[in-house]
């Protein structure tokens, strides 16, 4: 192995210390018995407990969760749907001003995209609520979830599909008994990626949210603005253990079975006959 | 013992299972298949061969139902199918790439086209058991594609193809993947399965050892067309053009213009200063028309004496000698610095060869040995 210059170290420790300081500071802090935030008085986890007796947070984090599996769900069925017929439907009529429109939402700025919302739902005159906030993240984080799928579809073997249909499936059964529990994976791993996008989401949510439905980004954001509590910091910390925890299990899944597919791979020509 | 000869082409009462008719099929201005008419029989095992890009895919693809034909009749048992889809048809498909569904496994990949229909589940089971003990995958009916070997995959594809006990069972390249000798042992086995199924193959390749060696008729095809169907000695022994002749095997091809010189026996008049060779031809030829003489390497003896019985004989140099083993080919160069290749087996060790590099010898064949061509 290489040894590290010195170069190299600093420029790892400053890199990783520009990353994940704030973050440290913030679930240090999350412990402090005090309620200044910058003084630190002794460990406890009271903020912890106090958290749990916080209706308003409570109701929000219910809210942003309903919204989250709601909006990634219709988010990976359209999602899919999308990525499926850009791969598989051949050249159609307005098939690349379909799929520039796809992928537009991408690098469009969130202020924009939550205002042209706002617009439209006054415009049709619906409520703003949960729906709204549902319909809204569905709308962005679609895209996602095709670009995450179609890349998976680019790689499939047309003739499984083929084979599908040969035996007898019809091209819906094709799709769902083969096509589907193969990409499942991208399709999963898209709508994880949904599920995070709307979670966090701040600027589309306080554009299109309404009176009784505060998701927690907001609930947040707005509490903030009246000073930084230690409640706060507990909950940030619950977030970011949720999402570490997550993002670990879902990186040793997939790392275990690439381990696994490649050492039954080689016990199947050892044993070949 | 007599053994009724299987050829149910020479049977004018005989009704084909499969009758393609005028079929034409365009991709764009491409044309891959170019007016096509062939009737293929029932327990028929037909190859489809010729190089990559001669249509013998798209041919395929037709038959399964992926693609249909620009124009013409495809018929399936007196039933036109152009326009049926894939998996209305008593058609089933072996894959190059197997397309064996990796989520599923062995037992599952083989019941898959069975469970589509309304088969009940011990009927299902016992058809299955059926394919397993036949391709002898029975001890790996629990695994995974990915935990077979590439052998045991072809297999399944085969026992999953084969499963529905279709009219027809069209097969990609179904050799390809394996290694040569593997393949060999393969090509018996599809052989054996084929026969105690009774089911009709269609197989696509351009491995031309293994469309003879498989096959009750073969096809050869370039640029979109048959160029010849008969069976693989007819192909090899009697091939219609120069393009077929060249194309299976090794051959020699001598241009020249044809001499009629009796019933069906003509002169071929080859170069200036040696006298013609004779050769018979069931096709005829008229005074001075262009002719090509192929003529096998095999069929071409090689002596250092010349010998007195044979009908053509000319004089060379060995050029070079390529030892295969358990054969040899010889590359003599004539007078007029044409090339003919004649091979022998080697019965002998090679110790005790007689011919060696830039020997004077003779090369010799009969007037039957070969055949003439017009193109």
């Amino acid at each position: 192995m290489r040894r590290a210059s010195w170069f190299n170290v600093t420029a790892l420790t400053l890199g990783f210390a520009f990353l994940y300081l704030p973050m440290v500071l913030l679930v240090i802090y999350s412990f402090n018995s005090s309620k200044l935030v910058t003084v630190w008085a002794g460990f406890s986890t009271k903020w912890y407990g106090e958290l749990l007796q916080n209706e308003a947070f409570l109701d929000a984090a219910v809210i942003t969760l309903k919204v989250a599996v709601a909006s990634s769900t219709l988010a990976t069925i359209l999602g899919t749907m999308a990525a499926y017929v850009l791969v598989r439907g051949g050249r159609f009529l307005g098939r690349t001003l379909f799929s520039g429109m796809i992928y537009a939402p991408l690098v469009m700025p969130e202020v924009i995209t939550g205002l042209s919302l706002l617009l439209l739902f006054i415009g049709i005159g619906l409520d703003r609520g949960v729906l709204t906030i549902v319909l809204a993240h569905t709308t962005f984080s679609m895209c996602y979830v095709s670009v995450v799928v179609s890349s998976r579809l680019v790689s499939f073997d047309r003739s499984l599909e083929e084979a599908a249909l040969d035996l007898g499936c019809s091209p819906f059964d094709a799709f769902r008994l083969v096509t589907l529990p193969i990409i499942a994976p991208a399709v999963i791993s898209g709508w994880l990626l949904a599920f995070t996008l709307s979670l966090d989401d701040l600027v589309i949510a306080s554009f299109t949210t309404g009176p009784s439905s505060t998701t927690l980004p907001i609930k947040i954001w707005s509490a903030v603005r009246l000073g930084v509590s230690p409640e706060i910091n507990a909950l940030s910390t619950i977030m970011i253990g949720i999402v570490t925890v997550g993002v670990i299990s879902a990186s040793l899944v997939s790392k275990r079975n690439a381990v696994k597919a490649q050492q039954d791979m080689q016990a199947a020509e050892r044993g070949a006959t | 013992m007599s053994q009724k000869i299987f050829a149910p082409w020479d049977d004018p009462n005989e009704k084909p299972l499969i009758r393609f008719e005028n079929v034409t099929k365009k991709f764009g201005d491409f044309t891959a298949i170019d007016d096509l008419t062939l009737n293929i029989y029932e327990k028929e095992f037909f190859a489809l061969l010729g190089p990559s890009g001669c249509g013998k895919t798209t041919m395929m693809r037709m038959l399964a139902g992926f693609e249909n034909p620009t124009s013409g009749k495809m018929e399936l048992a007196g039933k036109n199918i152009a326009g049926t889809p894939p998996n209305k048809r008593a058609v089933n498909m072996m894959f190059q790439s197997y397309a064996l569904f990796p989520h599923l496994s062995v037992w599952e990949n083989i019941a898959f086209g069975l469970k589509r229909g309304s088969m009940d589940k011990r009927a299902i089971a016992a058809r299955v058991e059926e394919m397993l003990k036949l391709t002898r995958l029975t001890k790996f009916a629990g695994r995974k594609p990915h935990q077979i070997s590439g052998g045991q995959r072809q297999r399944v594809a085969l026992a999953r193809s084969l499963a529905k006990a279709p009219k027809l069972l069209l097969l990609d390249e179904p050799l390809g993947a394996l290694d040569k000798k593997l393949r060999q042992d393969t090509q018996f086995e599809l052989m054996d399965i084929q026969e105690s199924t009774g089911t009709t193959f269609v197989i696509v390749t351009h491995d031309q050892e293994e469309a003879m060696t498989v096959a009750s008729r073969v096809a050869v095809m370039d640029e979109g067309r048959i160029i010849q169907v008969a069976t693989p000695d007819g192909i090899y022994e009697a091939p219609n053009s120069v393009y077929v002749a060249d194309f299976i095997g090794d051959v020699n091809i001598i241009e020249g213009t044809a001499k009629p010189a009796g019933d069906g026996v003509y002169f071929l008049d080859w170069t200036e200063n040696e006298p013609p060779f004779l050769a018979t031809s069931d096709v005829p030829f008229s005074d001075g028309q262009k002719a090509h003489l192929a003529i096998r390497p095999e069929k071409i003896s090689i002596t250092t004496e010349k010998p007195d019985d044979a009908k053509n004989t000319v004089q060379g140099t060995v050029l070079d000698i390529a030892y295969l083993g358990n054969l040899s080919t010889y590359y003599v160069q004539l007078a007029d610095g044409r090339i003919i290749k004649a091979q022998t087996a080697n019965t002998r060790r090679l110790s005790r060869r007689s011919i060696t590099w830039e020997d004077k010898v003779w090369v010799s064949w009969n007037a039957t040995a070969g055949v003439l061509l017009e193109q």
